[in-house]
């Protein structure tokens, strides 16, 4: 390697670690991203499975001796799970699903793999920084499962880690809050990218209102995350001072715990880390949605072979509900206490929030509207998106009065509400996106028969985890409840339990489908018929398959909007962005 | 083979090049992160029984002191880069040395505080004003001392790359300036909230 003439040797094909490992192309990230991501979230799926045990069968033990005796006296003794094992199993799950599963393969992987193809661009605006991202992201999950096997084991405060509660926690606690500042960290390094790769890279011809509306949702996200993310990582910093250095941010004076004053200095206040922690958690709720909601819209429009109802609209909602997502975060403090003025506030902000999001939602289903759709395996899991979407916002409704939400606060209809929005939701659209997507990847196609056994199993069973959660909270039953027959409203409810678990381990069940269809494909799938074999009308499919480092073999330019598809007169049902005529 | 486009040059429509862009928006999020702090300490001043007067416990001359050396530093960065601009290397050199020298001298003014403090048995964890304020003013030293370490990386690097490319260096010039203005911002809005107010 020459030192003196860096610029001529710029063109040197990379070595393996620097093609592989620390590749600084946006497709290898987005995989390496996608990989990770998948893993957290088959991890953070194991640990709920374990607690659908103790759910359903409580204080029985545990029916796999092996892994028992493996988790150790510790967690599990004479294989019954201990209540500080089941805590965190509880705050790790939430934890792990949210900020190393679901937002990683929503945005890290789609969004860098697909968002640079979409808009014409040869990469990333800073390609270093994104493999810092991925860097600062993968350290990150290692500190999250690493703190599993300190003593007192992992956080077990919730994913949300309120004060006082998670200030005195054991020593997990302050492994979540480092884990925290590397995925901060990492999910800033990734925004800044994303707005400056939208706004200052595409190709010629692409004006914003001819950006795919996948892009859009990511520009948006990009947005949320940029500028919510930065106040958790102050009240991480905060946390970690009270933890750390004996200050009191969180604590109030005169706290007592386990009957002993705690010796503090005091004059904190709890109140300050969930305004702080929600002004973050409310965003996050979106950007766990906005790139499903991305997804959907390419694949709808593309099975419906006509452009997406109201694309304008769709923009427009989609900038609305970034704007408003900054001022609803208290919707969730309704019951703290915090005065009726500042909920009557909170309330009317969450309602008018629910109008950009139904608007998405009806101009989706309105796309449906007369086509004649191509029920591909994409297709099916972005239909079902829809229903499970649906179910998931206006369950959230009875949540955003004050009123209502004092019954409903902290019980299993909070859990069904969310799940139905994350899981059945933007999970299916990601599987959506992963069919969608692989022939651009890998050049073939993913098998249709594993692809229909894997969606009608996951569709079943996944609603059959989450729906009777809200029967179950209706009745009262408290989401974090070790034994939910403590008390006699949970009797009733109790097996419902059984069924859900039972669905929860078919779940994971089905999902081998998918594992399987997914390396095998690799490999053995049947070739893709071209660079487009979805005859899709948006760039990153006029790439070569897969796309080369530097993506397009000449610059693209752009003369449609992005959906321009059965445009009558022409031969061909779509007329693809690039193409003039 | 496409090459990534404006990564010196300004985009026609946008007027930036990406690395400006990109450090604007980086400030975006530095201004959600300390606006945040400064809400925690409203909120917990707003709830405080009763509050210390800032001048009264903490050095307002030596505060005084580090908001000149701070501001010099930011006149002189800004020299710096106005001199490559006109192609006077020598000139930024001396400049941009300065800054870093500034910067330093800021850092040990500061320890020499945190040292009193620390003598007279007041730490983060004797009461609430401590607290934030060794938070506010720590994490503010965090970053001054991340912007010398850069821009002593860039200024090591400075003369191979002025030789090589003289607008990337000189954009790279402009964007360290941009963080550090920044964080001498953040300065004049923590010398009268903790020592003043």
């Amino acid at each position: 390697m020459s030192v003196q003439h860096p610029l001529e040797h710029r063109h040197e094909a990379p070595g393996f670690w620097r093609k592989y490992l620390f590749s600084t192309d946006h497709k290898t990230i987005g995989i390496q991203y996608a990989i990770t991501a998948m893993f957290f979230l088959l991890f953070g799926f194991a640990l709920i499975m374990l607690i659908r045990w103790q759910l359903a069968y409580p204080g029985k033990p545990f029916p796999i001796p092996f892994l028992a005796s493996l988790l150790g006296e510790a967690r599990m003794v004479s294989g019954i799970m201990l209540p500080e094992f089941y805590n965190e199993l509880g705050a790790m799950h939430g934890t792990i699903m949210i900020f190393l599963g679901v937002v990683p393969l929503a945005v890290g992987a789609f969004g860098n793999y697909v968002m640079p193809l979409q808009i014409g661009a040869p990469d990333m605006a800073f390609p270093r920084i994104n493999m810092a991202s991925y860097w600062a992201y993968f350290l990150g999950g290692i500190v999250m499962l690493g703190s599993f096997f300190v003593p007192g084991g992992a956080a077990s405060s919730g994913w949300t880690s309120y004060p006082p509660l998670a200030n005195i926690a054991t020593q997990g606690q302050t492994f979540w809050l480092i884990g925290m500042v590397f995925l901060i960290t990492s999910s800033l390094l990734g925004s800044i990218n994303f707005i400056a790769t939208i706004v200052q890279l595409r190709a010629k011809g692409l004006s914003f209102f001819r950006l795919p509306f996948f892009v859009w949702a990511q520009f948006v996200t990009a947005f949320l995350l940029l500028l919510a993310f930065p106040p958790l990582e102050a009240a991480g910093v905060l946390q970690l001072m009270d933890r750390l250095f004996g200050t009191s941010f969180f604590l109030p004076s005169g706290l007592v715990v386990g009957g002993k004053a705690l010796e503090v200095s005091g004059g904190g206040n709890p109140l300050l880390w969930q305004h702080l922690f929600w002004f973050l958690a409310h965003p996050e709720v979106y950007v766990l949605i906005l790139p499903a909601m991305g997804i959907v819209a390419e694949i709808i429009a593309n099975n419906t072979r006509k452009p997406l109802w109201g694309y304008k609209p769709l923009v427009y909602s989609v900038l609305f509900l970034g704007f408003m997502s900054f001022i609803v975060w208290a919707h969730h403090m309704f019951i703290t206490g915090m005065g009726t003025v500042m909920s009557t506030f909170f309330q009317a902000t969450t309602m008018i929030i629910s109008i950009p999001s139904v608007v998405i939602l009806t101009s989706l289903i309105i796309s449906l509207w007369g086509a004649s759709i191509r029920y591909t395996v994409p297709m099916l899991f972005a239909l079902a998106f829809l229903p499970m979407f649906g179910i998931g916002g206006l369950t959230g409704l009875p949540l955003g009065l004050a009123s209502s939400d004092i019954h409903l606060h902290d019980t299993y209809y909070v859990i069904g509400h969310f799940h139905y929005v994350v899981a059945p939701g933007t999970l299916l659209a990601l599987f959506a996106g992963v069919y969608y997507w692989f022939p651009k990847v890998t050049g073939r196609m993913m098998s249709e028969k594993l692809g229909k056994i894997h969606f009608w199993l996951s569709l079943i069973f996944i609603n059959g985890v989450f729906l009777p959660m809200f029967f179950q909270g209706m009745a009262g039953v408290s989401r974090r409840l070790y034994d939910p027959t403590t008390y006699a409203y949970g009797k009733v409810v109790q097996p419902l339990n059984i069924v859900m678990s039972y669905s929860a381990w078919l779940l994971a069940v089905a999902q081998i489908f998918f594992l399987i269809n997914l390396v095998y494909s690799i490999w053995k799938g049947e070739k893709a018929s071209s660079d487009n074999p979805w005859d899709a009308t948006t760039l990153e499919w006029a790439t070569p398959t897969p796309p080369p480092h530097g993506n397009f073999l000449t610059p693209p330019e752009v003369y449609h909007g992005p959906y321009e598809y059965s445009v009558p007169g022409r031969k061909t049902d779509f007329l693809p962005q690039n193409q003039s005529e | 083979m496409m090459e990534i486009p404006y990564t010196v040059k300004p985009h026609p429509v946008t007027g930036v090049y990406n690395g400006k862009f990109g450090i604007w928006l980086f400030l975006a999020s530095e201004v959600m992160l300390f606006g945040a702090l400064f809400s925690a300490y409203v909120l917990l001043r707003v709830g405080a029984d009763t509050w210390p007067r800032g001048s009264a416990l903490l050095n307002v001359p030596l505060a005084t002191l580090n908001t000149m050396l701070l501001i010099t530093s930011s006149v002189t960065m800004v020299m710096s880069w106005a001199s490559l601009k006109v192609n006077n290397f020598g000139k930024y050199r001396f400049y941009f040395a300065s800054t870093i020298f500034l910067g330093l001298a800021f850092l040990v003014v500061k320890s020499f505080e945190y040292g009193a403090k620390f003598e007279h048995n007041h730490f983060p964890s004797t009461d609430t004003f401590y607290a934030i304020y060794f938070t506010l003013t720590g994490l503010h030293g965090l970053h001054v001392l991340g912007g010398i370490l850069v821009n002593t990386y860039l200024l090591s690097t400075a003369k191979s790359m002025w030789n090589r490319d003289p607008e990337h260096m000189t954009n790279r010039i402009e964007c360290a300036g941009l963080y550090w203005h920044f964080v001498d911002l953040v300065w004049i809005f923590l010398f009268p909230v903790l020592y003043l107010l």
